[in-house]
């Protein structure tokens, strides 16, 4: 069969934040960049972050980006990359003003300049007074951040694939990274995209839990296709669970609410926070915060007649303030848990929300793998920013508002990269002749597949699994069955069947290839943690209570082939400053 | 619960049809699409956009029982059965419940919806004060779900030559932004019988914003520019 083939300097899969600012860069630069995305660019998942971005503006608190930086180290238990986050928290005022510039509706200051507010895991003078370094657009800050990344890229005249899905990385015998194949979701035709510059920008995977704040699409597009084409994928054991996602809908409440004065309670109406986190309360730690919901739970102290969930609440607060900074989240406590908020508390519960793992990259967005001379060699015309990236910022539990920052630092700096590489590699590379088999062989198989079961069938088992075997606590046993379990559904998802045969829209083809890719992310998810032996950020094992510094302060990398691990060590050495040591995480 | 939803597909259908469904909804199935969903797990060939499923990125807008509104926010109870679903009027369906938005955009793009300003700009934030920030509330919060613009018989009469009430709501928010330096400009781009003039008023759009956002005043405002221009 003979596939439509096209040429780009740059492609970039996925077009929520950290894709969309990588494009504004090459675009502006005059580079021919196509930008795929599942859905509009403005129905990316981006557009569901509330809270903030954390920039140290010190508009409201004295600030600077190495408390920021400090903050950062010690919320990913020391396991975030010291070298790519003292970018990130250097470079956090520029980019935060440049979007400002590019006309984002941050909310203000009385004195005109931009709002921000108290976020969790952020001090002054490294661990000292609470800092207010999130800077808001409201409780809409996503959505306000992609609007105003789609008007600049409109403006730019990038040219958008909507409604493409990426379906595999095209490689090369020498391992380069040469574009990839994708499906025009509204005819069912697949192209090949052939590019200098692949850049990935698919966003999160959270679709592998049962309860999640992530959106449908957020499918791991990106670390499957990665995975399949023999990337490995790093730290998949590191999930966050947001401590407040609206108790049996998933739906996420920001952490603004408790940043603006909110704060949780158990059935006893105690705060109990202050127990578990004495000096931060309920701005700890995200992990710390979902350990402490789910002790309360464990331990009795629940709400409601299963006395399974806590409540969150905001009232003191007062209507007005509530209507200015937290009207989103107050239409979404009406409309999704029935309570308005000004009355009430919100009912809610640890739910999955970011995954801290990914496509192993270095802070200029180039992805890294061990090949022959060490850990992290540059795969050649392979780039990954965003949630689908492991840069390593977040290490091993992410700080509120920090993923937004993530995205646009890198989201620019990958894009600055491209650009640079491509003034040393003009050409295109000669694609392999067996460019697309791997894309065939699966539409080929779904196509034919007779007697397998349902893509939602297997797709309720995988989530089931994942949250019933690696949630919030895990358990040696629990890890060692779902590992089993998972193993099982991977090879169900390879033999779903689809009734829909159409070459029209077919959104069954488009869920089952999806399917796919979550089967890799759960996959590298339960046999990194099982393998874990010790209790780091959001990864807390029952059996090894303890961080163990000795054994296990390094990354994992996990192979696709063979499910195999390997290690690879943590840059504890930053650009310019010194290093900060591991030293036990208090709140 | 009974639903009668709008089912074409051009790969293998003469013609559009509805089709009735009579499912078992789970407790847990609260909001509409919650209840798509479910039907899609025993019939994997309809068809319809959702991501966010909390109603903040207007993937799902379908018309539910006659008015255009999000599957994800409208929750099953209070429905009418059957739920009659067809897909939002006035574009061109491309199967089931998924419609062609091609010229919902082209409006949205001829308005230039990116903030102008041709300053350099300067070593911070530019400054805006709370009050001039709060011009923008009520516009920039759209999600181009397209219920509005498709619910105006306007839009539906002249799809091409009039930008519909999502277009003129987001023409008003960098009207309205301080910061914005092309007011000019963007009144004549809308200065003819068709762009801004068709919106008679009729206030469909407010009624079907799920958002509860209200283009027909920003469309007010607009004329009032219009007007003082003028004058």
């Amino acid at each position: 069969m003979a596939i439509a083939r096209r040429k780009f300097d740059a492609v970039i899969v996925g077009a929520g934040g950290a894709g969309m600012r990588a494009a504004l860069q090459l675009s502006e630069a005059g580079l021919k960049v196509a930008v795929l995305s599942k859905v509009f660019p403005t129905r990316s998942h981006t557009v569901a972050a509330q809270g903030g971005i954390a920039a140290a503006l010190g508009n409201v608190t004295e600030d600077n980006w190495h408390w920021h930086m400090y903050d950062t180290v010690k919320g990913s238990d020391y396991l975030g990359d010291q070298d790519a986050i003292e970018f990130m928290c250097r470079q956090a005022n520029e980019v935060v003003y440049e979007l400002e510039h590019f006309g984002m509706p941050f909310d203000r200051l009385e004195n005109g300049k931009i709002y921000q507010r108290p976020f969790g895991g952020q001090s002054q003078n490294f661990g000292g007074a609470q800092a207010t370094r999130s800077c808001a657009a409201a409780d809409r800050t996503g959505h306000a951040m992609l609007h105003t990344l789609y008007q600049r890229n409109v403006r730019a005249n990038t040219q958008f694939f909507i409604e493409w899905m990426g379906l595999d990385l095209i490689r090369d015998e020498q391992g380069d990274v040469l574009g990839v194949t994708a499906m025009e979701m509204e005819t069912g035709e697949v192209m090949v995209l052939q590019a200098k510059a692949t850049l990935f920008a698919t966003g999160g995977a959270g679709r592998i839990f049962q309860a999640s704040t992530n959106a449908f699409i957020n499918t791991g597009d990106g670390l499957g296709m990665s995975a399949r084409a023999g990337i490995p994928l790093e730290d998949m054991e590191f999930w966050q669970f947001h401590p407040t996602g609206v108790y049996g809908v998933g739906v996420l409440i920001s952490e603004a609410v408790r940043g603006e004065g909110g704060y949780l309670l158990n059935k006893d109406g105690e705060r109990f926070m202050q127990r578990y986190a004495p000096h931060a309360k309920d701005l700890a730690g995200r992990d710390v915060v979902s350990r402490a919901l789910t002790m309360e739970i464990k331990e009795g102290r629940g709400c409601g007649k299963d006395a399974d969930h806590l409540l969150l609440k905001l009232d003191h607060l007062g209507a007005d303030v509530i209507n200015m900074r937290l009207p989103g989240i107050r239409e979404i406590a009406i409309k999704f848990a029935q309570v308005d908020p000004i009355n009430e508390p919100i009912p809610v519960v640890p739910t999955a929300h970011y995954m801290m793992g990914g496509i192993p990259t270095n802070f200029h967005g180039q992805v890294v793998a061990p090949y022959k001379t060490g850990p992290e060699e540059v795969v050649r015309g392979f780039y990954a920013v965003g949630e689908c990236a492991c840069v390593s910022v977040h290490g091993a539990n992410r700080l509120g508002t920090n993923s937004l920052l993530d995205i646009i630092v890198f989201g620019r700096a990958a894009g600055n990269q491209i650009i640079e590489d491509l003034k040393k590699s003009p050409h295109h590379k000669p694609l392999p002749a067996d460019v697309a088999d791997r894309t065939l062989a699966r539409l080929a198989r779904l196509e034919g597949q007779k007697g397998g079961e349902s893509v939602a069938q297997v797709g309720a088992t995988l989530r089931k699994t994942m949250q019933a075997h690696c949630g919030v606590f895990r358990f040696a046993d629990m890890l060692k069955e779902g590992v089993t379990k998972i193993g099982e559904v991977a090879e169900q998802a390879a033999q779903t069947e689809i009734k829909d045969k159409s070459k029209v829209f077919n959104t069954a083809r488009i869920e089952a290839l999806e399917l796919d890719n979550l089967a890799e992310v759960a996959l590298a998810t339960m046999v990194s943690a099982e393998a874990r032996n010790e209790s780091r950020g959001a990864h807390a094992r029952d059996d090894f209570p303890e961080r163990d510094d000795e054994k296990w302060l390094k990354h994992t990398l996990y192979f696709r082939t063979g499910r195999r691990l390997d290690y690879k060590p943590v840059r504890l050495k930053p650009m310019t400053v010194e290093s900060f040591p591991p030293k036990p995480r208090v709140y | 619960m009974r639903f009668s939803i709008y089912r074409y597909d051009p790969d293998k259908d003469d013609k559009p049809y509805m089709q009735d469904y009579d499912i078992a909804l789970e407790p847990s199935d609260r909001m509409l699409l919650d209840a798509l969903v479910r039907i899609k797990s025993v019939d994997d060939s309809l068809s319809l956009r959702r991501s966010c499923r909390e109603g903040v990125c207007g993937s799902d807008a379908m018309n539910i029982n006659g008015r255009n509104g999000l599957a994800c926010t409208t929750p099953v109870s209070g429905l009418r059965e059957p739920v009659e679903l067809r897909p939002l009027p006035g574009l061109p369906v491309i199967r089931d419940l998924i419609v062609d938005m091609t010229q919902f955009f082209k409006q949205y793009h001829s308005i230039k919806p990116y903030l102008i300003n041709n300053d350099p700009p300067p070593e911070t934030e530019r400054l805006q004060s709370p009050a001039e920030r709060a011009e923008l509330d009520g516009a920039y919060e759209c999600i181009l779900c397209a219920c509005c613009t498709t619910a105006c018989p306007s839009f539906w009469w002249n799809p091409d030559k009039f930008v519909g009430p999502a277009g003129l709501l987001q023409a008003y928010r960098f009207l309205a932004d301080s910061r914005d330096q092309a007011s000019a400009e963007r009144l004549d781009n809308l200065e003819d019988p068709y762009r801004l003039f068709r919106c008679h008023s009729i206030m469909n759009c407010v009624d079907a914003c799920p958002k509860g956002l209200n283009p027909t005043n920003a469309i007010g405002k607009i004329k009032d520019m219009m007007v003082k221009r003028t004058v």
